[in-house]
């Protein structure tokens, strides 16, 4: 009894001790210096000095996008995109309402997930960022002038858009592939009858010269979830590649349902082939109906439109339009290396990646080399066309990007680690953890022909313990290395907004030169805007009130408002008359039920209040502009419905 | 003599003299120009920017057009060079000195016309300014730098002025080659 108490005590004090070292070891390990102590020094970018590259974060679930710089991880700006957002009224004043315009009416949310920067020659330019919308299929731009959202395209006959919008080399195309395949067009059927009536359909946004977006054209393709995608560049360009995921067409339970099958597909399309076939004729137009919303500098506004029909390939009747390259264990990312030879499938349940070769696609092509055919799609012979696997390089690889010197770092989800790993050779060179449950990395320019390196961000799922707790709801995150030696060097970690779903990044100096500081006064042609306090008025229309406000600082004009009455609805048209950077000033007004305006040097913005009851309700500046701002306030006069009380304004009117 | 006539052409293309404000808030400072028959900044925008700062003090707005001396500066530059040409051409050492005089006078009421008028602006504030300072007043300098409540006014010749002198110093150049001439 004694001997086996005095053992059980021994084997307890060798547990703890073991315990103790892996606490001290991966606290050690989390820490991340290394024992490298100028850590701090690389990510410590002095007061008053920029950042060396502006980084753009999906914001997942929440819809927008944030800016930060790197290498300091500071959050510069919140971009609203497919989300309301109060603080800059995006969705909320009269001006941005028809942004969320879609099929559906106004949709005040979206899920946006990658960010993609606008390329020429493979190279990102700086000039726009486009993002996809997940849930209610969307793309959306971004001018990287103004750091506004300017357009927004619904995406018609496609469910969840998540291959979406990775762009061609020189902004030719984005392509939106269809995550839940869906009866197109749509109809009433029994779930049971997926396999007969469900399809997919991948999209080519067609990016005009001025940015503009139209869809050119979608391809009808077997009924799988298409999941990620890439376009080629070099060599490859005029090709892009979508992952897929349940070949096995099942609709229910796809955790299993979709994991069966050894080998899933990558989707080869030749989209200069679809150009030939447009060109030729050969496609149907189908019905749709789908939403196209632009915003103007000029008006700064926005106006919806919809559109009635899209033109559609279907493969059977375009040969040589796309093929399928089985890969296996349901790919996630399909990334393709800065030659464009290289087309990585991110085997999600496997513990391989898997690289095809572009040149012996080629080959497999011109010899016919198939194993079979789905609806007119030849699938090609897995053999023919693999390159190399990188193996037992971890579990679960999703995304993998490039560094321009031969490398390519692949995250890997289940074991949270990133790997470095060399084209070619397929050999493993370094391995990180990161903390916890990547999804996907980014190197800035690391999806496109010339990486620019230098860093790596994780984009990670799950914080855990990295930071202070804040009850249940903690935030996501991203982890900062260095990759510009052998090692992979954790830097620095920052939370993040929302899911950060994924990220692009761009040298500073590519974009800040051509911010614009403010718009000019002269050029606004909002049909509201005033140009001076002396143009200040208020009209009545039946119930509709307009006032024809400014903002200098420290006042409105007009600020005094008699005349209003329960029932209308008001129209505070907000010129800012300033001219100067950073100089925007806001207007809430008590009871109104949207948000605040907040209006930028030279702009003008339109917040609607209906007044509910009769008294006397002030509105003021929000925006902390200058030393008299809390003096900046007005009021307005409400008057029951049936009152005789005329449309009075004014200012600065000290005597009776 | 010509070269010291048309040197006052220059006068057209650049400020005569510029008055910089500085604050933490506005790293490039803020900078007005004052040229011979305009004032300007360094955006369009600027003198719009620099009246609304001074309307918290009471200051008059700067308003090119209420100032006449833009309007017919310009037209006394112009009589000077025709001037300057002609008495060029009579190749009088006399008249080398009155004009040299003349624009001496010119360019001393100028500078305190300038004065005036910053006078004017630093002193006739408004009673009903939302900041009153008992006592101050904010008339910039001609020449050097000034603390005005949180900005720091520089004023300063600007490369117009650079014209300015060398029209004096062709004149009396000309004056001494002539007199070396006439030696002869």
């Amino acid at each position: 009894m004694n001997k086996y108490y005095f053992k059980r005590i021994a084997f307890l004090f060798v547990v703890a001790f073991v315990f103790t070292a892996c606490q001290s070891g991966s606290n050690k390990q989390s820490k991340g210096a290394f024992g490298d102590s100028d850590v701090a020094s690389k990510v410590y970018v002095p007061p008053g000095q920029y950042d060396e590259f502006y980084a753009f974060f999906s914001g997942g679930f929440s819809g927008q996008v944030s800016v930060y710089g790197l290498p300091s991880g500071r959050l510069l700006k919140v971009i609203p995109v497919f989300s309301v957002d109060p603080e800059k009224a995006y969705g909320f004043n009269e001006e941005t309402k028809p942004m969320l315009n879609t099929s559906f009416g106004f949709i005040p949310w979206d899920d946006s997930h990658h960010p993609e920067l606008s390329q020429t020659d493979g190279v990102p330019d700086g000039r726009w960022l486009f993002i996809n919308g997940n849930n209610t299929p969307r793309i959306a731009r971004i001018d990287l002038k103004t750091f506004e959202t300017v357009e927004i395209l619904e995406i018609p006959n496609s469910s969840g858009n998540h291959s979406s919008p990775f762009i061609t080399e020189n902004s030719e195309y984005l392509v939106a592939g269809t995550r839940f395949s869906v009866p197109i067009p749509q109809k009433d059927v029994a779930l049971k009858s997926y396999k007969e009536n469900f399809k997919g359909a991948l999209s080519y946004i067609k990016v005009g010269k001025d940015g503009e977006m139209s869809i050119a054209f979608q391809i009808l393709v077997p009924g799988y979830d298409y999941d990620l995608a890439h376009s080629g560049k070099g060599k490859s360009h005029g090709w892009t590649f979508f992952t897929s995921y349940n070949t096995e067409e099942s609709n229910t339970l796809l955790e299993i349902g979709a994991s069966q099958k050894d080998k899933d597909y990558i989707a080869a399309v030749n989209w200069k082939k679809a150009e030939e076939y447009l060109a030729a004729g050969r496609f149907k137009t189908f019905p749709a109906n789908y939403a196209h919303n632009t915003y103007s500098d000029a008006t700064h506004s926005a106006k919806s439109e919809m559109l009635k029909e899209v033109k559609v390939l279907i493969p059977e009747e375009c040969p040589g339009l796309i093929y399928y390259l089985p890969t296996p264990k349901s790919p996630h990312g399909v990334d393709v290396d800065p030659s464009g030879e290289y087309i990585c499938g991110n085997g999600k349940l496997s513990s391989d990646i898997t690289v095809h070769s572009f040149t012996k696609m080629l080959q497999a092509i011109k010899d016919d080399n198939f194993d079979d055919e789905v609806d007119g799609i030849p699938i090609i012979n897995y053999e023919a066309v693999h390159a190399g696997s990188v193996k037992s390089s971890g579990l679960g690889p999703l995304h993998t990007e490039f560094d321009g010197r031969g490398n390519a770092y692949t995250s890997f989800f289940i074991s949270s680690e990133v790997v470095k790993w060399k084209l070619g050779t397929w050999e493993v060179l370094d391995r990180v953890p990161v903390y916890y449950s990547i999804g996907h990395l980014m190197i800035p320019g690391g999806d496109s022909k010339k990486p620019f390196g230098k860093y790596l961000v994780a984009l990670n799922k799950i914080t855990k313990d990295r930071y202070l707790p804040t009850g249940p709801e903690l935030c996501q995150a991203a982890q900062l290395f260095d990759i510009s030696g052998d090692k992979m060097k954790l830097l620095l970690d920052f939370p993040t907004i929302g899911e950060p779903h994924y990220a692009q990044a761009i040298p500073a100096e590519i974009i800040k030169n051509n911010s614009v500081k403010y718009y000019k006064l002269t050029d606004n042609k909002h049909p509201y805007h005033i140009s001076s306090e002396d143009e200040a008025k208020v009209t009545r229309e039946g119930d509709n009130v307009h006032i024809y406000i400014s903002s200098i600082r420290s006042h409105f004009a007009p600020d005094n408002i008699e005349g209003v009455k329960v029932g209308d609805k008001v129209y505070f048209h907000l010129t800012n008359l300033e001219q100067d950077w950073d100089v925007p000033h806001g207007l809430g007004v008590m009871g109104a039920k949207n948000s605040e305006i907040l209006v930028m040097p030279g702009q003008t913005e339109t917040l609607l209040w209906k007044p509910q009851r009769p008294g006397v309700f002030p509105f003021y500046c929000t925006d902390f502009c200058s030393a008299l701002h809390q003096e900046m306030q007005g009021y307005v006069r409400v008057s029951p419905k049936d009152s005789k009380v005329p449309i009075k304004w004014s200012v600065g009117d000290f005597e009776e | 003599m010509i070269l010291a006539a048309v040197m006052l052409l220059g006068l057209f293309f650049s400020p005569l003299w510029k008055i910089r404000l500085e604050a933490p808030q506005y790293p490039n400072g803020v900078n007005m120009y004052i040229w011979i028959n305009q004032i300007t900044g360094d955006t369009p925008s600027t003198l719009q920017n620099i009246n609304i700062l001074n309307h918290y003090i009471g200051m008059e707005f700067i308003k090119p057009d209420s100032i006449p001396e833009l309007t017919y500066f310009p037209f006394v530059i112009i009589g000077m060079v025709l001037l300057g040409i002609g008495i060029a051409f009579t190749k009088k050492r006399k008249l080398f000195v009155f004009w040299g005089v003349i624009l001496m006078i010119l360019g001393a009421l100028g500078i305190y016309d300038f004065y005036l008028w910053e006078f004017n602006y630093g002193h006739n504030l408004s009673p009903t300014a939302p900041i009153k300072i008992p006592g101050m007043v904010y008339q910039p300098p001609v020449f050097g730098s000034k603390m005005l409540l949180n900005f720091k006014a520089i004023s300063l010749p600007y490369y117009g002025s650079l014209f300015l002198v060398l029209s004096m110093i062709f004149n009396i150049l000309s004056y001494s080659l002539n007199w070396k001439n006439w030696k002869k």
